[in-house]
């Protein structure tokens, strides 16, 4: 028996094992657990006791309530629990992004996508780990060995740790087993901190990751490799300024860098930040996408030049750790943008219950997954100089103007008071609007007076869609086409006929214009 | 504020750690070895290799590094900034200005000198 079957069987044993243990862990502690959950003696829920009866009246919560940080057991047991939860719930969440993009990119493009392993494609990441996890893990030759085995991790490690400081929702009531202490209730947080360094953190720990993509790319000895990785450092420090300029701007309009005073200040949908600085919103969204390395910014891993970037010469499992790092990445930006701009877990009816703020945190962010889905599948990916120049002359000049507008209406409104800021952000807001329309008014006048279109070119003659007025023109053409098309055919025709039945090559040129009339009726008629 | 808030970050540090060193190993367990010369050359498209990969790079890219440098110490200083804005008032603003605006001349000297082409 091969080393495989042996391992296979061991797993298989253990799992069996740990699930025999499970179930009878359960079949003995039934009666606790129902009392837990709240069943009464008679076997009755009547949803006043128990978890269930905290979940749902939270004003009949029985007992003391205990703050979990100052309880030894709780502070020290709880963020394990909720760690183990969160990175569970976020590698799954990886699992099944991978097949929402797949679904939802053959959605838009008319195909099916993977609908073959089981019920919609659901066992689809499944089947593919199985593959991954027996393919060969090949070393190159010419490998730096420990490094090559590093980045892979140098890179996820990061990303799993950048939404640590996210809080998912109020502070959660919760049952708990703790018979010495009676019938007592812990309040705990649905998160690991609140920091007060928050953002500092989420800035700082996203800039580790570009050690993953460079020291792959420098240890695997490989051209495309080292390319991929210079491309993707490059990219993702450009980028990483706009970034972090633009999370600038909720900080100055809180007052705080801790994420849970940012998502509470944005209570209500009129409170989100989206809407008190909508130029910082879209140069974070934009910025994002390129830190995560999605089209149109995916020149890391643009196929047709580099094969996979970085990542060309990992296999098995490794490559796996890249991609997982890559998808993780767009869900833990998704996490920070929505917390930063987008309300994080408040949806204005549903703030009640606290068990409900996770799930709402999750619809946004597959909301902005689905957002980025859609542009992959819509935008051409750039070039790479523009991608530079618009990363250094448009991103980070604009993600500076939206500091300033933030900056100038808070500072200028606190010295006022009363509704100033929103009247001076309003008023920067149409200033932005209106300087920007001028800006791009002027730029396309001068591409259109600079720029001699070649006559084959002319949107005229191409029928580019170039609005109204272009339509007319087109229209005319069309209009005075036709006759002409028709006068030149009749033109021909009579020419054909005018040297009638003379020699063999004027009777070809006889047939050549006859067919010319056959297609010109032909293509009258239709 | 002690480094002991950070004590929860460190289960979840663990985990990954954990999570990060299996998936990186699991595939040199239960996957075959069998490696061969033509498995450990490195790819470039089907062709043999043509010299080491790590040759002289364009300059661009140190360009790049540098400048971000220099950004980054800006978005730096903006931060803890934009967290006591309120109490520093306008004199925070104006000196933040100066601060941006100097930065900015050498944003715009760089731009027209053409350090942000790429040709």
């Amino acid at each position: 028996m091969s080393l495989k079957v042996k391992l296979g069987i061991a797993a298989a044993v253990i799992g069996l094992l740990v699930t025999l243990l499970v179930v009878v862990l359960i079949i003995v502690n039934l009666g606790a657990i129902a009392d837990w959950v709240g069943f009464d003696e008679a076997g009755n829920l009547d949803g006043r006791q128990g978890a269930i009866g905290m979940l749902l009246n939270p004003e009949a919560r029985v007992g003391k309530v205990i703050q979990c940080e100052d309880d030894a057991g709780c502070s020290g047991l709880w963020p394990i629990i909720f760690a183990a939860g969160f990175a569970f719930v976020i590698v799954t969440g990886f699992a099944y992004t991978t097949l929402l993009e797949r679904r939802l990119l053959a959605f838009l493009q008319h195909r099916v996508g993977p609908n073959r392993v089981g019920p919609l494609g659901f066992m689809q990441p499944a089947a593919d780990g199985v593959k991954l996890v027996f393919k060969e893990d090949l070393l190159p030759a010419g490998a730096d060995k420990w490094v090559f085995r590093l980045a892979p991790m140098i890179k996820v490690i990061p990303i799993l740790m950048i939404a640590a400081v996210i809080p998912m929702g109020p502070d959660l009531v919760l049952p708990w087993f703790a018979p010495e202490l009676g019938d007592v209730w812990f309040q705990v947080p649905q998160g690991l901190i609140d920091s007060n360094v928050g953002v500092l953190w989420v800035v700082a720990i996203t800039s580790i990751a570009t050690y993953g993509v460079v020291l792959a790319g420098w240890s695997s000895d490989n051209k495309y490799a080292m390319l991929g990785a210079l491309r993707a450092s490059a990219q993702m420090i450009s980028y990483e300024l706009s970034f972090a300029l633009t999370l600038a701007v909720p900080v100055m309009i809180v007052g705080s860098m801790a994420l849970g005073d940012i998502i509470d200040a944005q209570r209500n949908i009129w409170d989100w930040f989206v809407f008190q600085n909508p130029l910082a919103a879209a140069v974070l969204l934009l910025a994002l996408l390129a830190e995560t390395n999605r089209a149109p910014f995916d020149l890391t891993e643009a196929e047709q030049e580099l094969t996979q970037g970085y990542m060309t010469e990992y296999s098995g499992m490794k490559f796996a750790l890249f991609m997982m790092a890559e998808y993780l990445g767009m869900i833990a930006v998704s996490l920070v943008a929505v917390a930063m701009f987008f309300g994080g877990y408040h949806l204005w009816p549903m703030d009640g219950l606290p068990i409900l703020a996770p799930l709402i945190f999750i619809i946004k962010v597959v909301l902005m997954l689905c957002g980025m889905i859609w542009i992959r599948a819509t935008l051409p990916r750039i070039r790479y100089d523009r991608l530079m120049q618009f990363g250094w002359k448009v991103m980070i000049p604009l993600a500076l103007l939206a500091v300033a507008w933030t900056a100038v209406a808070v500072v200028v409104g606190e010295a006022l008071g009363g509704t100033a800021y929103p009247f001076i952000s309003g008023v920067v807001f149409v200033l932005a609007l209106l300087l920007g329309y001028v800006a791009l008014q002027r730029m396309s006048r001068e591409r259109a007076s600079d720029i001699a279109i070649p006559l084959e070119d002319d949107p005229a003659y191409t029928g580019e869609r170039r609005g109204l007025g272009w339509a007319l023109v087109h229209l005319v053409g069309m209009l005075v086409a036709i006759p002409l098309a028709h006068i030149r055919f009749q033109v021909r025709a009579l020419e054909g006929m005018a040297s009638f039945g003379r020699t063999p090559d004027e009777d070809r040129a006889l047939q050549s214009s006859e067919t010319a009339i056959k297609r010109a009726g032909d293509y009258l008629s239709e | 504020m002690t480094i002991l808030e950070f004590g929860p970050v460190s289960a979840l540090l663990v985990i990954s750690v954990a999570l990060a060193l299996i998936i990186a190993n699991i595939s040199r367990v239960m996957g075959p070895q069998r490696p061969t010369y033509r498995k450990s050359v490195p790819y470039e498209s089907g062709m043999k290799p043509i010299g080491p990969a790590t040759r002289r790079l364009p300059i661009k890219f140190y360009l790049v590094a540098v400048l971000f440098i220099i950004f980054d110490i800006e978005v730096i200083f903006f931060l803890p900034w934009a967290v006591s804005m309120r109490d520093l008032g306008v004199y925070g603003l104006t000196v933040m200005a100066v601060f941006t605006l100097i930065l900015i001349v050498g944003f715009i000297y760089e731009w027209k000198k053409g350090g942000l082409e790429w040709e």
